[in-house]
């Protein structure tokens, strides 16, 4: 397998856009990443993308020009983008093409994602008694990790101020006025223990990243960041993930750890060796469980992580650099490639107030998505 | 009262006096929850759950889902829900009746209730098993 690189990057502004589709953000995204690279639409050489509910990703050829490219709609809930990425990467490094793009949108209706039972092979019941949201599998996953490892309520408060700090230095974000500690854990409760200021909300927004092989980023002189690795897995046995009216007794592994794991192992290198990580936060304890599950740190050590402030931007391992998921809000498609946007703005130097100091060289990010999978990729400067 | 009502789905449980969850085995000894249903029910048996276990997690639901699919009353009050562990069979999620959030502990002994869900149905839920 030939190594592959990311040599342009382009985000629309995440929250709200009246007036643009989610598609119209995508095509936004795509223009900038093409300017980024100084290559024309006519370059690409074929491409991956998707959005949950901002229409088929491929329509964009509409408005980017029929150069008749492939171009493979993906669909991975909120492990879209990564999955996308992955797709783009493994068609480079196959050297069955040279340049790809991975690009993800979206645009949700406000208020809380609504799933119905029957597209989720799940009885009616279960939705008619209002046991079917995913703000409730967080909580539940939460609550009893805190009982377990002893996290308090205000480490889940100090995740949420962090991310809203982040935020107010990052221009691609949402929410960008930091709220205090106290605000956030006295805020209306969502489901016990998650006030309304540590859930993300559903967004709109767009990515796009554009993907090369080593001989072409010599050929154009890019400037380029190394994709180290890159790995989706799904749940195994005994894993506990949204939607579930059972859970096995035979308690078992979590798709984030099958994927960290296969992605380390891959770069050839450790937890240890990561100086800069984007999480997915949905809640605020995601964020923390997902710091333990990803590897960053045992179960419980969150509690001392958050109160010495390991995980700011000039902390020994800063993580959500740009307000994460919680700042920046969740257009599903769009999520998992924002990391990774992110990520490359790190490693390249050009985060400006939020840039991470002495110049990082290892960037992870890490998306999860229902009904359980998990996206992990490692970039290298 | 809830002897009147008609249960929100038929085969959650059993119809008797001191009824029983209905799950489904699978031939490695797996259990899940509900008994499956048309081609995903192939190799699993129905079997009774233990209408005792204990409280593996919880929360409480604050807002009103959204309907469709949320049929609850449209004076909406929160309600308690959370896993309960069955010991040795499965990990059911249910909604917690007849207790408050400051009451419920991680491996408190919970039984399985029938309670009303409207004023037409009634629905499974546990409360936290009273000490003989």
């Amino acid at each position: 397998m030939r190594d592959v690189y990311i040599i342009g990057a382009g985000i629309h502004p995440f929250g709200r856009t009246e007036g643009r589709s989610g598609r119209d953000q995508g095509v936004f995204a795509v223009r900038q990443a093409l300017a980024d690279t100084g290559l024309d639409w006519a370059d690409i050489e074929c491409a991956y993308g998707g959005s949950s509910a901002a229409g088929s990703a491929d329509i964009m050829v509409n408005e980017l020009g029929l150069t008749g490219l492939p171009f493979i709609n993906v669909a991975n809930g909120c492990a879209t983008g990564g999955s996308a990425l992955a797709a783009a990467r493994n068609a480079v490094a196959a050297g069955e093409y040279d340049i790809a793009l991975a690009v993800g949108f979206d645009k949700h209706e406000r208020g809380a994602f609504n799933a119905k039972p029957k597209e989720w092979g799940l009885p009616g019941w279960y939705g008619q008694t209002g046991m079917m949201l995913t703000t409730q599998f967080f909580a539940l996953k939460l609550q009893r990790y805190m009982q377990l490892h002893g996290i308090s309520r205000e480490t889940l408060g100090r995740v949420a101020e962090k991310s809203f700090r982040n935020g107010e230095k990052t221009d691609h974000a949402w929410r960008r006025s930091p709220i205090d500690l106290e605000t956030i854990l006295h805020a209306p409760v969502v489901n016990d223990p998650l006030t309304k200021y540590m859930f993300c909300s559903p967004a709109e927004g767009g990515v796009a990243l554009i993907v090369a092989s080593e001989k072409k980023v010599r050929a154009l002189g890019a400037d380029a960041v190394k994709i180290a690795s890159i790995a989706v897995r799904t749940r195994p046995p005994g894993s506990f993930e949204v939607f579930a009216p059972s859970i096995s007794v035979e308690r078992g592994g979590a798709p984030t750890t099958l994927a960290s794991q296969g992605a380390f192992e891959t770069a050839g290198i450790g937890p240890e060796d990561i100086d800069v990580a984007q999480l997915q936060d949905t809640e605020s304890g995601a964020e923390i469980m997902h710091m333990a599950e990803n590897g960053f740190c045992a179960d419980g050590e969150q509690e001392a992580w958050l109160a010495e402030g390991r995980t700011e931007i000039d902390g020994v391992l800063p993580v959500n650099t740009d307000g994460g998921c919680i700042a920046c809000g969740e257009p599903i498609g769009a999520s998992g490639l924002r990391q990774v946007y992110e990520n490359v703005v790190q490693l390249c130097g050009r985060g400006g107030e939020r840039q991470v100091p002495n110049m990082p060289k290892t960037a992870y990010s890490h998306v999860y998505g229902a009904p359980g999978l998990s996206a992990v990729a490692i970039l290298e400067r | 009262m809830s002897d009147t009502l008609e249960p929100i789905a038929p085969g959650l449980w059993t119809d008797i006096a001191e009824p029983q969850l209905i799950g489904g085995q699978r031939p490695d000894g797996e259990i899940v929850f509900p008994m499956p249903e048309g081609d995903a029910a192939e190799g699993l048996e129905p079997v009774t759950l233990s209408r005792t276990g204990t409280l593996w997690s919880w929360t409480r639901q604050d807002f009103r889902p959204k309907s469709p699919p949320y049929e609850g009353p449209e004076e909406f009050e929160p309600f308690l829900l959370g896993y309960v562990e069955l010991p040795g069979e499965v990990i059911v999620e249910t909604r917690i009746v007849d207790a408050t959030l400051e009451e419920l502990k991680l491996g408190m002994p919970m039984e399985l209730a029938i309670v009303p869900f409207d004023d037409r149905r009634s629905t499974f839920a546990f409360r936290p098993e009273k000490s003989a």
